[in-house]
């Protein structure tokens, strides 16, 4: 009997696993190019606009003269992002724990699941042009363009997402978890709402900022629905401004103060979605045990 | 597994059960209005009820479970379920707290009694079933987004009831684990080890102060020294609850069992003192399984 002999890794191997790793670092570094590239360019562009009057003066809509803050698109933004979030998460996270806990694999449940894909991959301008169409142009509250409507097309846009990751979480959630609570007599609606969602919460907030971010960045459906103006209002039924919108309508100018303020109103906008995030982690971090 | 020494069984008689006021039809009444509600610890002794299983029948879609099972499980007793895989053990214990419903596609036919209370009655509320039945799982499942006095207090909140600290300490006391854990009451129950997360798991049944806890391999994912303390709380609570245990470990069986149920692809084969079943069994299957010629 030989003594034990292990060979030494081969000279060839170890080139290949050098060349693997230097492959993926490289492809790495090639995906963080344009987002680094976004970030500074932002900074640079935006940084030098921004600003507590930027923030806290309305758009004055002159072309020549100085053409104001973004104070009518910030609150815009966030009145409609918000009146969306308020009508889709509820509804979205119910129709994830009809999906999960009670329609299961029925055949209406596969049908809703159906659906709900088809409307993730709906492109947004689709939504505002069945508003525009719906509502706007049936002058529908006695209005044309009008904040409610963007919202409607904001949370039409949310709804997918919304319901798509809350179901994915509630999935996870262990049905030794389930089973636990049913054999402890808890009826099935207490299971739900004191086992079943506490445990998915992170994930259903996770789901509900990337539905906020994306809607908080859409376009086309306001541009449709709520239009852009100048001054700020809190009336739902009025045109209402918004950030993107405002960015939309300002980079096209020529005139490069109005460039400027759009690259200020995009950074404003980054800055807004970050910070929700951030937000919304550190809650979720200390309402948490585990 | 080895054919069991007979001084690794059991020698003392199981009491006789003690004198039990009968119950009413419905609901099922908790029996917490009929015993001092301060002495829930780990000595508290309290008549519980037997369980009868009469014609009980199972099935998996078209699987055919369990067959024409009819067994009587004797109250203050532990009864062990044992047989080798998908002989429908836990399907059993599943039928007898209507878990077993819960699943889509499985249904039973034939009657579980709580003492003289059809428990599949349409009158009666499943939820109050499960109150009165407890139930541990193989896994130890405590909630983990809430602490350990938080899952053990959970048996009460989540059937509306609120839960007073006395309740609490006295189900942790009665699942071994209050000294263990009584510092730390507001740490989350899944930082437990594996046999601390199981006792809290009875401890969060014992709360709710049911008549009966069935356990289903409540043992089988836990290290010996935590098998030990399962197996001399299921003493411990016999003076409180009816016990069924399904498990796959014979000497558990032998160790903690009254009498003994011998199960074989649905069948009952047969049923008897504990002591009967592992050293003289009248059914030649049953030797060839407790002695682990098969299974």
């Amino acid at each position: 009997m030989s003594a034990l002999a292990l060979p030494p890794t081969s000279a060839r191997r170890r080139r290949a696993d050098r060349v693997a790793r230097g492959l993926v670092a490289l492809l790495t570094l090639v995906a963080l190019v344009p987002l680094v590239l976004i970030v500074y360019y932002l900074l640079k562009q935006g940084l030098s606009s921004i600003g507590l009057d930027f923030w806290t003066t309305d758009p004055t809509g002159s072309f020549l003269g100085s053409p104001g803050g973004i104070k009518s698109a910030i609150l815009g933004t966030i009145v409609m992002v918000g009146l969306a979030t308020a009508v889709a998460v509820p509804v979205g996270v119910g129709v994830a724990i009809w999906l999960v806990e009670l329609g299961r694999a029925s055949r209406f449940a596969h049908a809703v699941r159906y659906f709900i894909d088809v409307m993730t991959g709906v492109p947004s301008i689709v939504f505002g042009l069945f508003v525009y169409i719906t509502l706007v142009l049936a002058g529908v509250g006695g209005s044309s363009f009008a904040a409610w409507k963007g919202s409607v097309a904001l949370g039409l846009l949310m709804l997918p997402i919304v319901t798509r990751s809350a179901e994915v979480v509630l999935l996870l959630v262990p049905d030794t978890l389930r089973e636990a609570a049913y054999a402890l007599g808890a009826p099935r609606w207490r299971v739900i709402a004191r086992v079943v969602l506490p445990t998915a919460l992170p994930g259903i907030v996770t789901g509900v900022l990337l539905a906020i971010a994306r809607a908080a960045g859409e376009t086309a459906p306001l541009l449709f629905t709520a239009a852009v103006v100048n001054d700020t209002t809190f009336n739902v039924n009025n045109r209402m401004n918004s950030l993107p919108a405002l960015i939309f309508q300002n980079v096209g100018q020529a005139q490069d103060r109005l460039v400027q303020m759009a690259w200020g109103a995009a950074l404003t906008l980054v800055a807004m979605v970050l910070v929700l995030t951030l937000l919304a982690r550190m809650i979720q971090r200390r309402s948490r045990l585990s | 597994m080895s054919d069991p020494a007979p001084d690794a069984i059991r020698r003392d008689v199981p009491p006789a059960p003690p004198e039990r006021t009968p119950v009413s039809p419905q609901p099922v009444v908790p029996k917490a209005s009929e015993r001092p509600s301060a002495d829930r610890a780990a000595a508290v002794q309290a008549p519980a009820r037997a369980v009868r299983l009469e014609r009980l029948n199972a099935w998996y879609g078209d699987q055919h479970s369990v067959k024409d099972l009819s067994l009587t499980f004797a109250p203050n007793q532990a009864t062990a379920l044992i047989g080798p895989s998908g002989s429908g053990k836990s399907t059993v214990v599943r039928c007898i707290n209507r878990m077993h419903e819960e699943i889509p596609g499985a249904r039973s036919e034939g009657r579980v009694l709580l003492d003289d209370l059809d428990v599949y009655d349409q009158k009666i509320d499943v939820v109050a079933v499960r109150r009165a039945i407890g139930m541990v799982f193989q896994k130890p499942n405590p909630f983990p987004t809430m602490s350990i006095y938080g899952n053990v207090a959970a048996g009460l909140r989540l059937t509306a009831r609120k839960a007073s600290h006395e309740q609490v300490e006295g189900a942790l006391r009665g699942a071994g684990l209050w000294d263990e854990v009584k510092d730390r009451l507001q740490r989350p129950g899944i930082g437990l080890s594996g046999g601390q997360q199981q006792r809290l798991c009875i401890a969060r049944a014992l709360a709710v102060d049911p008549d009966v806890i069935l356990m289903d391999e409540p043992a089988s994912a836990l290290d010996p020294i935590s098998t030990l303390k399962i197996e001399e709380l299921v003493e411990e609570l016999k003076r409180r609850v009816t016990i069924v245990i399904v498990t796959h470990n014979m000497q558990q069986a032998a160790r903690i069992a009254d009498a003994t149920a011998f199960l074989l692809d649905g069948e009952l084969v047969e049923f008897g003192a504990t002591e009967k079943i592992f050293t003289n069994p009248d059914d030649s299957r049953t030797e060839e399984y407790v002695t682990g010629k098969f299974g």
